[in-house]
């Protein structure tokens, strides 16, 4: 895996801290020589070259490069990459098998859960955080859950719906 | 946006984090949960030149009472373990309303309340709960360790007491004489951002009378501030309706808000009043059931 970094000073490339790291994501075990200032969500984008975390806010704010790592949901814009050394990561390219739809995103499709989608793969894996740890919340569950991550076009009515739609689903 | 460059070191032992923090000198920082380092880190607000995470120092993460009451909280005890904790939710209320009000979910997964303690941020929420419970920060440094009170830790926005070569432990939580009762209030445009206006208050009651009473202020000055002659007005009597009146008054005269696009001074200071007379009048109940 390489990264390409922008060089914008002077420093000799010797003098550059880089770390090596292992890490497991979505189930396929990595190793990664990344800069030590890297952070998470442009690993997984530009290094993986998994382009379903997006990066909206980068203050953290919006919850749009959402991931799980070792199942807690965190904002991968304000993690350094270094830190998932030896930890396992999951992002939403890992929701669906070969052949088939997570029911979450199949909840997305039934519900209407999205317009312009660019808020989707965080709030999908911000609700699987959620339906992993609770696999029958309450409306009121859903959007606490939720509250980190912003949607600028739904008004999140039909992304709470599906959040429930996948909930018994996967109960069923 | 991402950080400019430092050395990471992340050490398996408490002993090696102090070591690396006492040959990194004054650009070093601790890194625990992150979410407020990193932001900073990003904005260039902070440029450390070495980064000593302690996420790999192991039996830091706890949250638990002492035999006699006193709770101690582990520099990596995150947010969301407070938020979810039984023991917070049985014998610090305070605490426990606190907790959920926190930055957002996600957030709350990676965040401490220990570095929330340390960055110092002036609307900071952990620091005026700590500061209303008359708890310390416990710290750690070549020379051994030293408890410093809460309201003798942060000495401006953003700054506190530790030396280069510290690192805070453990957060502190005095076990209560009388039976506990008090909340926090946050005022805040949406999930997530900082706080308009914070109110936390913690009362113990014996019989009719407080017997020990805090309240602290977030985000309407320049550090937490701790309204210690309100909090004083309480104490030896009962939490009557002219008395809850009069502490709430003195809170919001020492509330130093300044306009800005979260409202202006004259609203937040409403609020401070608003948010202790609404705490203490439901304080007033849950004594009365717990007597």
């Amino acid at each position: 895996m390489t990264i390409v970094y922008e060089d914008h000073d002077d420093q000799a490339a010797s003098d550059v801290p880089v770390r090596r790291i292992k890490f497991t994501i979505n189930g396929q075990k990595k190793i990664a020589e990344v800069e030590t200032r890297l952070l998470l969500a442009h690993l997984i984008r530009q290094g993986l070259g998994l382009t379903g975390t997006h990066t909206g806010c980068d203050t953290t704010n919006c919850g749009a490069c959402t991931v799980l790592v070792d199942g807690r949901a965190v904002k991968s814009c304000t993690m350094l990459a270094v830190q998932v050394d030896g930890r396992e990561i999951s992002t939403v390219e890992g929701l669906a098998t070969a052949s088939e739809l997570h029911p979450l995103q199949e909840g997305f499709k039934e519900e209407h859960g999205l317009q312009c989608g660019f808020c989707t793969p965080g709030m999908m894996m911000a609700a699987k955080a959620l339906l992993d740890s609770n696999p029958d919340p309450t409306e009121e569950d859903v959007r606490w859950a939720l509250s980190g991550n912003l949607c600028r076009c739904t008004g999140y009515q039909n992304i709470v719906k599906s959040v429930l739609w996948a909930a018994e689903k996967l109960r069923s | 946006m991402y950080p400019s460059r430092f050395r990471y070191e992340a050490p398996h032992s408490l002993g090696e984090a102090i070591d690396l923090l006492r040959m990194g000198g004054d650009y070093a920082k601790v890194l625990a949960g992150g979410q407020s380092l990193v932001p900073l880190m990003k904005l260039r607000f902070a440029s450390p030149e070495l980064v000593v995470d302690i996420n790999n120092v192991p039996g830091l993460d706890y949250h638990r009472a002492d035999p006699d009451g006193t709770l101690r909280i582990g520099a990596l005890c995150r947010h969301a373990d407070l938020e979810r904790s039984a023991l917070l939710a049985s014998t610090q209320p305070t605490m426990a309303a606190a907790a959920p009000l926190i930055a957002d979910p996600i957030v709350r997964n990676r965040g401490t309340l220990v570095g929330s303690l340390c960055h110092a941020d002036p609307q900071g929420d952990w620091a005026s709960v700590v500061m209303a419970l008359g708890g310390s920060v416990v710290a750690q440094g070549p020379r051994g360790r030293r408890t410093i009170r809460a309201a003798d830790f942060v000495t401006g926005p953003f700054q506190n007491v530790l030396e280069p070569d510290e690192i805070a432990i453990e957060a502190v939580i005095p076990a209560a004489k009388g039976i506990r009762s008090g909340g926090y209030l946050k005022l805040e445009r949406r999930v997530g951002d900082f706080a308009t206006a914070g109110v936390a208050v913690a009362v113990e009651t014996l019989g009719e009378n407080v017997i020990r009473a805090g309240i602290a202020l977030t985000g309407v000055g320049g550090s937490t501030i701790e309204a210690t002659a309100a909090a004083a007005a309480l104490v030896g009597k009962p939490l009557s309706a002219q008395i809850i009146e009069q502490a709430a008054g003195l809170a919001a005269e020492v509330a130093r808000p300044r306009s800005d696009h979260r409202g202006s001074a004259e609203f937040k200071r409403h609020i401070v009043r608003t948010f202790v007379e609404r705490i203490l009048t439901r304080a007033d109940a849950t004594a009365e059931r717990a007597a």
